[in-house]
């Protein structure tokens, strides 16, 4: 699509992210426990699991979200292309590692526009911001629906919009990996398709981390899959073998719906 | 009362099982809500009358010239109370410059950093001080600004009432902060923007609305207020528009008048009284469509 | 990244000057409670170094030209009015915090929400512009007469009935503090869970019995700060007070009589006080105001929070 956005092209060996006994805490619940694996450049990894085992816990480590919870700290290493994140500082972090979140989190104050374009201005970003709300837009299969009223507040959009103009905010900051932590569980089935599609899109460009609690969108649109259960990693491998091959026990539980 | 309700111990359920007819425990439970009913008319009383004697009595007074002229002597007819209009509004204004910055700040800090123990030793000094007597204020704004200077002034009177909007201003400010979902904040950190502008660019931006009520409702009490000017910007015949000279209020004025033994005065008073509920009124009244206009978006 | 950017050096620098301004204005507030004793402290130092705190407080006669000045009388018809304000203004307030809360449909409970804001947004000098005007020839023609009348023989009721004095004072301070004392109540009473309430009424009682047997007694405490916030607002009203007391420094015991309060003193003579000791005797006199309303509303304050916090508790 656009030459400058490439991703630097790195030894195809070496995982985009790579997590290395990664140790979470709220206070004293011990929330992910030692849990290592490793995402491929322009791959899509689902993580899935029963809710509380972990999920959000683990991707918002992963842009270093989860210190900004009162109480809360981690242990173990994350790298992406190599660097130890924890070693760089978080604000330029999570600008190259961007998230989108559960429920749709449009800013109220601000126009359409406006919300694409403000992590560019925010940080201060000087950029064509007309290309950019295009681009973006238009990646996100929302600037047919929205392009007549790009001023209009982002509130009088749909929940399914929402979300996907949330999408186009995290894009427009030009991160190398997304992490979206169940962005379809509050959308109705429409809304979740077009998302799933956009996914599929995405991930010529990018690197993602998805967790859902619905296995079908897991088997859709994932190439690998990652099993929680209670806070460790039960089971990571590509989608297809851990849905009709799972190795373990509780793996097998779970995708065959016996718990969950 | 009656029978039924003896016997009622603190935390504990004294529901009656058989004592006491049906009929006269509904009678009981009728009377009271018939009691409580008769509080809330006896309550509005004294504001209907208030506010229908505010305006029938001072809407003779009001003209032109009652908006823009200076006071009349005794017995002379005509007159306004321009000076004190414009008094107010300069004194009122100069005491945001320093208290909305003050108070404000607070309420960020309260919501921001208040969860420690300077947050709560803070907010409770805050909760405290919104109960200090206003004319405690004006003593201590005679002590800081009128004793040094050796001059009654419009600046010492700014200080009293910019010291009292500060409290309920910034509990507001928190609470107003603490509206905004902390996923709008999460969503802006995410964006890689630091936290301190998510702060002022998201999260402030967010409850502007908000502040703005509770700015505009805080200026409407202290050009409310009477006692603290009464020492510290004193009053003035003439008109004034620097901060180091003693200036009219129209709260002063309608204090003044009031306690004046003239008849027409005494209307007059009415008609100041009636300017500075409209006043008062108008401001408030934006603060609700300025709140309204939030909890829409 | 794009150019342009905020460095990490840049948002470092940025929270921590973020963290350090708004904390330097969070603390603005307990400075301006130091200022406010300081400032207080010291124009009264010469009253105290000539009269003596104590003598200060217990002194009942008030003579500025013999540089004589003792609190009693002050003290005294501070008191007399917040007792009459308190004394008419709970039971209403309550029960109008009670119909609010419990008795009557959202409607109405807005409805009246919103003229007991007005009520509470109405200044000071209006209401003593009212009493004089309105509620003073009222007392003096009807009440008055008819309560001495009636209960002439209470020493509470005697003397020549003037309209001005403490009665009327009372009254206007009861109109004043009827919104505090009724909106936290209301704020008490929503803290309530709502199925204490529903469980008493699931069990058969009517409101009232519902009300008597749950809602009170768990609202107890956070009512009583409720009246002595009420209180407290009492003392400190300064222009109504004035405007109806009649300002008389003496101690009388008939409600009908003039008086004058801590905060009605200072009003007058602030302005024109002569010399140092007598702008330290008011000063002094706003210290001891400042000191009352001080503990009043901290332990109001308390009260309110401890109730709510049994509330959830429970
Ligand atoms: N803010 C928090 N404080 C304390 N414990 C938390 C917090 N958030 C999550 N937890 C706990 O951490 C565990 C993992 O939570 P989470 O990562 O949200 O699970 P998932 O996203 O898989 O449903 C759960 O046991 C949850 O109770
Ligand atoms: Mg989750």
């Amino acid at each position: 699509m656009n030459v400058a956005l490439s991703t630097p092209v790195a030894d195809t060996a070496r995982p985009k992210l790579e997590v290395q006994k990664l140790d979470a805490w709220f206070g004293n619940v011990h929330a992910v426990k030692d849990i290592s694996l490793g995402v491929d450049a322009r791959s899509v990894l689902a993580i899935i699991g029963p809710s509380g085992c972990g999920k959000s816990t683990f991707v918002r480590c992963l842009n270093r979200m989860h210190e900004l919870t009162p109480g809360a700290r981690s242990e173990g290493r994350v790298l992406l292309d190599g660097e130890d994140v924890y070693a760089v500082d978080p604000v330029y972090l999570r600008r190259r590692v961007g998230m989108v979140f559960q429920r749709p989190n449009v800013f109220p104050t601000m126009s359409i526009r406006d919300n694409v374009v403000a992590g560019l201005r925010l940080n201060r970003v000087r950029a064509d911001y007309e290309a950019i709300v295009e681009r973006t837009l238009t990646q996100t299969a929302l600037w047919d629906e929205v392009k007549d009223r790009l001023d209009a507040s982002a509130i009088a959009l749909s929940g399914g919009q929402q979300q996907r103009l949330c999408i186009a905010r995290a894009l427009a900051v030009e991160p190398e990996v997304l992490l979206m932590d169940e962005p379809a569980s509050a959308l109705d089935p429409i809304a979740t398709a077009k998302i799933e599609e956009l996914i599929d899109e995405l991930k010529q460009q990018y690197t993602i981390v998805i967790v859902t609690h619905n296995m079908q969108q897991a088997i859709r649109i994932s190439d690998k899959t990652a099993f929680f259960y209670m806070g460790v990693l039960i089971e990571h491998g590509t989608t297809q073998q851990l849905f009709t091959r799972p190795e373990r026990r509780e793996t097998e539980d779970y995708v065959t719906g016996k718990f969950g | 009362m009656n029978m039924a309700m003896t016997n009622v111990a603190a935390g504990q359920y004294a529901i009656p099982r058989r004592v006491g007819s049906h009929r006269a425990r509904a009678v009981t439970n009728g009377v009271m809500t018939g009691l409580c009913a008769a509080a809330v008319a006896l309550a509005l009383v004294p504001l209907f009358s208030v506010l229908w004697l505010v305006v029938s009595k001072g809407i003779h007074s009001l003209s032109l010239s009652f908006f823009t002229k200076l006071p009349a002597p005794v017995g002379e007819l005509g007159g306004g109370v321009g000076n004190a209009i414009v008094g107010t509004l300069f004194m009122v204004g100069l005491a945001s410059c320093i208290g909305l910055p003050l108070g404000v700040g607070a309420g960020i800090f309260l919501a921001e950093r208040g969860d420690g123990k300077l947050g709560h030793v803070v907010r409770f000094t805050a909760e405290v001080l919104a109960g200090v007597p206003s004319i405690v204020v004006g003593v201590v704004a005679y002590g800081l600004i009128v004793l040094p200077m050796r001059h009654f002034s419009a600046m010492a009177g700014a200080v009293a009432l910019a010291i009292l909007m500060i409290p309920t201003l910034a509990r507001a400010t928190e609470e107003m902060i603490r509206l905004v979902p902390r996923s709008l904040r999460e969503a802006s950190l995410a964006l890689g923007v630091p936290a301190w502008r998510t702060s002022l660019s998201v999260v402030l931006r967010t409850a502007l609305g908000g502040l703005i009520n509770a700015a505009l409702l805080a200026i409407a009490r202290a050009a409310g207020e009477t006692a603290p000017l009464l020492f510290t910007a004193l009053n003035n015949q003439y008109w004034n528009l620097h901060p180091l000279q003693p200036t009219a209020s129209l709260t002063v004025q309608i204090y003044n008048y009031a306690i004046s033994p003239y008849e027409d005065w005494h209307d007059k008073a009415w008609g100041a009284a009636l300017c500075l509920l409209i006043l008062i009124g108008g401001l408030s009244l934006i603060a609700r469509l300025a709140a309204g206009r939030r909890s829409q978006a | 990244m794009a150019s342009g950017a905020d460095t990490p050096r840049h948002a470092h620098l940025g929270d921590r000057a973020f963290a350090a301004g708004i904390t330097l204005l969070g603390g603005a507030v307990l400075l301006v409670v130091g200022i406010i004793v300081v400032a207080c402290a010291r124009l009264s130092a010469p009253a105290f170094a000539k009269l003596g705190f104590f003598r200060f407080l217990t002194g009942s006669d008030w003579n500025p030209v013999e540089d004589s000045f003792g609190a009693l009388p002050f003290i005294y018809g501070t008191l007399v009015t917040s007792a009459i304000a308190i004394v008419v203004a709970m039971p209403v307030a309550i029960g109008l915090a009670l119909f609010l809360t419990e008795m009557s449909p959202s409607r109405v409970r807005r409805f009246v929400s919103f003229f007991v804001e007005i009520l509470a947004a109405i200044p000071s000098v209006v209401f003593g512009l009212w009493g004089l005007m309105v509620l003073v020839p009222i007392l003096r023609d009807v009440v008055e007469p008819a309560l001495q009348h009636r209960l002439g023989f209470l020493p509470l009721f005697q003397g020549a009935p003037m309209g001005i004095g403490f009665l009327p004072a009372g009254i206007v301070l009861a109109i004043m503090i009827l919104p505090t004392i009724a909106s936290v109540t209301i704020e008490v009473l929503r803290t309530m869970p709502a199925a204490l309430r529903e469980g008493a009424l699931a069990l058969g009682a009517t409101r009232w019995e519902a009300i008597g047997a749950v809602v009170l007694p768990y609202a107890r405490r956070g009512i009583m700060g409720a009246v002595i916030l009420g209180l407290a607002r009492a003392l400190g009203e300064t222009m109504a007070v004035t405007m109806l007391i009649g300002n008389q420094p003496e101690i009388h015991g008939s409600l009908f009589a003039a008086g004058y309060s801590l905060p009605s003193v200072i009003a007058n003579e602030f302005a024109e006080a002569s010399g140092a000791v007598h702008t330290g005797a008011l000063a002094g006199l706003a210290l001891v105001l400042f000191g009352v309303t001080l503990m009043l509303s901290a332990s109001a304050r308390l009260l309110v929070r401890l109730s709510a916090r049994r509330l959830v508790a429970a």
